[in-house]
């Protein structure tokens, strides 16, 4: 009785202050401000593309090694593969409903976004410090 | 109680109307888009890790990936691709925007609905103009 402080408020009351506990909400506020994120990222990576639409490789490689570039790259990709896998997951939550289908669709769907994550990150610094 | 247990064949059950009854809504019907060009997008990374991973390979990586963008099927990913990312920009604008608490009532709703459609025709049809110029 000494930890609890006496209150009015109901367990129902209570839950909606606290939420629903679990990870649901850190899941949810991800999935936002991954997007926040990736509307100036989306911006800047279209005006890239489209301003090196056609260009020999050397040139892409010169724009990739630039930092700045280079950092909003891998940041792009990262944030934006984050954000593909918590709405994927999702997805799996609403459509799958076997427990260990959807396990496996969400394990599979996180390794393969890791990978993709490593092997451009990986790509991208090849470039912008070998050249 | 008993007349309805003596026919069932002829009282169903009610059922909550599921999508083949139900009206197609602006409102049902990007949030469905949003999913779609969501997933199309995820997948569509694929096309960009080739492109990047090749660009760090070799320029016979490159070239070929360079090749399969060119071709009619890349060039018509690439389109689904610029459509899904631009539509999925701009409905998720208006998603945060819910999220801020902002644009519920119906008519506001509505007016958004459209601007994004209309936004993603015309960013998309921009984009392919202003890339085919450079290109």
């Amino acid at each position: 009785m000494t930890t609890k402080p006496v209150s009015l408020r109901n367990p129902l009351a209570h839950a909606r202050g606290l939420g629903s506990a679990k990870s649901g909400f850190a899941h949810w506020r991800g999935l936002r401000v991954t997007a926040l994120a990736l509307i100036p990222l989306t911006i800047w990576f279209v005006i890239s593309v489209i301003a090196h639409l056609g260009s020999p490789l050397p040139e892409i490689r010169a724009w990739l090694a630039h930092p700045v570039n280079a950092a909003l790259f891998i940041l792009f990709i990262a944030v934006g593969l984050h954000h593909a896998a918590n709405g994927l997951t999702e997805v799996y939550e609403d459509y799958v409903h076997g427990h260990y289908t959807k396990l496996v669709a969400d394990l599979a769907t996180k390794g393969l976004a890791v990978f993709l994550g490593a092997a451009m990150t990986v790509s991208v610094l090849k470039i912008a410090m070998l050249g | 109680m008993s007349a309805s247990e003596a026919v069932p064949q002829k009282r169903p059950r009610p059922l909550s109307p599921h999508l083949q009854i139900y009206r197609p809504q602006i409102s049902s019907a990007l949030s469905i888009f949003h999913r779609g060009t969501g997933i199309a997008l995820s997948i569509g990374t694929l096309l960009l890790a080739w492109w990047v991973i090749a660009a760090a390979v070799g320029p016979e990586a490159f070239a070929a990936a360079q090749w399969f963008i060119g071709s009619w099927l890349g060039l018509l990913m690439l389109l689904g691709w610029t459509a899904s990312l631009f539509y999925h920009l701009c409905a998720g604008i208006r998603h945060l925007a819910w999220d801020a608490g902002w644009g519920y009532d119906l008519p506001t709703m509505h007016k958004t609905g459209y601007a994004v459609l209309i936004a993603t025709a015309v960013l998309t049809v921009l984009a392919w103009i202003i890339g085919l110029v450079v290109w």
